[in-house]
């Protein structure tokens, strides 16, 4: 219509004004869509990390530090567990399959499991998957053979038959180094989107191996030391494992299962549900979350108070057009009506230019996002959810426009068609 | 038939607060008439230019437009009726800078639809109305009707600003001061083409404005000072 065609040439009249209004709203709603996004896909891909595991059992500590080391590779356990009390539960008869796991180690920052051929059968995560080799196989009787995660494999450029030599410790920069006993590469898994893809696999008689020559904490010297050559002659069951994840064959049964693993007499254990400790830990997360959203959405308050003051500002300076308008028929509401649809086209502007601030962003920061963090942010149309958030974006600049529109509309109807110089 | 075109009797006006500004017992404007009112600055002129644009509200007396009694329309009412039959020239910057200068020549008929339609019924389209009152005005370069409006000189943009105003065919044409900016030579060539262009499209004028020397071109000349007997006591 005629006003909208006003409108747009009186805001093209003040273009810089305009255009860093715009901008500032393009930002803020750029920050709001993009705090949305990697919220919905977080709890996504924080729910999918694991599924079809009915107890994980670690040395009793916190439900939640269990779940952190168990499946996310994040802190350490506080204790290992026995072999034997692992045997007691894997050859229980209500128990389906069982998964030992052993940690410690870790090459150039990525966290090494020590665990059997089993992970491979049982462990799945998303929507019941199952983990698929993408190269190779799993590893076999040899303990010397290590199985990559994708994102391990890409990063460090790794291939079938590679060697590689893992060290002590979990930190990223690792003095003590297992370099007597190099491993081969035999398999890399599928990409999963979960912790997986950032942990080596091992056997655990590999794990047993590279510190079988340990004393207390530190590798033998001179004589004390063992080849891997002799090594794999030797016996390499372990005497302690850090946790086993358990299914069983009725889900009825979980939670008696886990309340006798709590009440083991040979030894403290801890029995979780994954599912519930993995809310647990979400719910502690989901606070910071919140926090990050309504900080985002007063980012978005702040561009468009922005806006209120630049329109505000000008309303003085364009008494002389408002006269004009008035003076060739427009009417207070025409004067009102135009106010707000500028508000109109600066909201829109900014909408449109954040949703094209926020799919640059994706595209560029999509690989690096998933290759540090996990995190896989799609490059999809907005959802119904942040449609809602766009439209309230754009009602709430109208009902601020409507403040200018509301003083210019007093103020045509007392300044009638005079003109103040 | 006969009626006046503008007929004004016994009207006082105050601001809220102040001392009567206006008190006018008669004051009358024929049809086709151009008349010359002569109001220096303070006078009540823009008071009274607001009252006839039914902007402002006389506290008592009447006017009467066209027959039409303006106190007796709504606010909504009196604004339609104004841009239906007046056209405003003003002194100066009359013109939305942003807008090309057809755009402002059209402005007019964007929110009234019977001078749209008037303008159309003369000259086949409102587009076809402005070129043609631009050509008649000296402005016929056709180039020049896309330019923004504030690239005019000062001369060209009065000239804009009064194809503006008769356009659609409006009874009346207001013009407050409009060759205040001009030099001497435009300012009567400018009253000149005005004169024609309004007896061409049947328009009273109604021309305010301080300049004495003005007057002798005008079918009749008035003093808003002797007119207003507000204005006397403060004189003397």
């Amino acid at each position: 219509m005629h006003l909208l065609r006003i409108a747009l040439a009186s805001l093209a009249n003040r273009r810089f004004t305009a255009l860093l209004t715009a901008f500032a709203i393009a930002l803020s709603v750029c920050l709001l869509l993009a705090v949305e996004r990697v919220r919905t896909e977080a709890r996504a891909s924080f729910a999918s990390t694991i599924s079809g595991t009915d107890l994980i059992v670690g040395a009793r500590s916190g439900s939640v530090n269990l779940l952190l080391y168990s499946v996310f590779r994040i802190g350490n356990a506080t204790n290992n567990i026995r072999w034997d009390s692992f045997q007691h539960y894997a050859n229980d008869p209500r128990v389906k399959w069982a998964i030992p796991i052993s940690l410690g180690d870790s090459h150039r920052g990525y966290r090494v499991m020590g665990t059997s051929t089993a992970y491979f059968d049982h462990y799945q995560y998303g929507h019941r998957q199952n983990l698929q080799l993408a190269q190779g196989r799993a590893f076999a009787d040899d303990p010397f053979e290590v199985v990559l995660g994708a994102e391990v494999a890409e990063a460090l450029h790794y291939t079938l038959g590679d060697h590689l030599v893992l060290a002590h410790g979990i930190a990223a920069v690792s003095l003590v180094k297992h370099d007597d006993k190099p491993f081969t590469v035999v398999g890399v898994l599928k990409r999963t989107g979960t912790p997986v893809d950032r942990t080596l696999h091992i056997s655990l008689a590999g794990m047993e191996a590279i510190h079988i020559d340990w004393h207390n904490g530190v590798p033998a010297r001179g004589a004390g030391r063992i080849s891997a050559e002799q090594a794999r002659g030797m016996d390499l069951q372990p005497a302690a494992i850090t946790a086993f994840m358990l299914g069983l064959n009725n889900k009825i049964a979980t939670f008696s299962v886990q309340r006798e693993i709590n009440e083991f007499r040979n030894e403290p254990l801890l029995a979780i549900l994954p599912g519930v400790a993995l809310q647990e830990l979400w719910s502690l997360m989901s606070t910071a979350e919140q926090a990050l959203f309504v900080v985002s959405l007063f980012v978005v308050l702040t561009g468009l108070i922005g806006m209120l003051t630049a329109i505000l500002t000008s309303l003085n300076e364009r008494r002389r057009e408002m006269a004009i308008l008035r003076s060739v028929g427009a009417r207070p509401w025409h004067i009102g009506g135009l106010l707000v649809l500028e508000a109109a086209a600066l909201a829109a502007a900014g909408i449109i230019a954040g949703l094209a601030l926020l799919y640059a962003g994706i595209a560029l920061a999509q690989g690096y996002v998933q290759a540090n963090y996990g995190l896989y942010l799609p490059l999809a149309w907005p959802s119904a959810h942040e449609w809602s958030l766009l439209g309230l974006i754009f009602v709430a600049a109208l009902l601020m426009g409507s403040v200018p529109a509301w003083r210019a509309y007093r103020q045509s109807l007392a300044d009638g068609l005079s003109i103040h110089l | 038939m006969s009626q006046p075109l503008i007929d004004l009797n016994d009207l006082t006006f105050a601001w809220p607060g102040q001392p009567a500004l206006l008190d006018i017992p008669r004051f009358h404007l024929e049809r086709g008439e151009a008349l010359f009112l002569k109001g220096p600055s303070g006078s009540g002129k823009t008071t009274l230019l607001g009252l006839l644009g039914g902007v402002n509200r006389a506290q008592q007396g009447s006017i009467r437009l066209l027959g039409q009694d303006l106190a007796a329309l709504g606010q909504g009412a009196r604004d339609r009726f104004r841009v239906d039959h007046t056209g405003y020239i003003f002194q100066q910057f009359n013109l939305l800078p942003f807008l090309s200068v057809r755009e402002n020549v059209e402005l007019p008929c964007r929110f009234s639809r019977s001078r749209a339609q008037r303008a159309s019924q003369r000259f086949g389209s409102v587009e076809r109305a402005a070129a043609t009152l631009l050509a008649h005005l000296g402005l016929a370069d056709e180039t020049l009707l896309a330019r923004r409006a504030d690239s005019l000189s000062i001369g060209q943009q009065q000239r804009v600003a009064a194809a503006r105003a008769l356009i659609g065919q409006p009874e009346l044409v207001i013009a407050d001061e409009p060759t205040s900016a001009l030099d001497a030579d435009t300012r009567e060539s400018f009253i000149r083409l005005l004169f024609a262009e309004c007896r061409e499209a049947g328009a009273s004028l109604l021309f305010v404005s301080h300049d004495q020397s003005l007057a002798p071109l005008f079918d009749r000349h008035l003093s808003l000072l002797d007119l207003n007997r507000a204005s006397k006591p403060q004189e003397a």
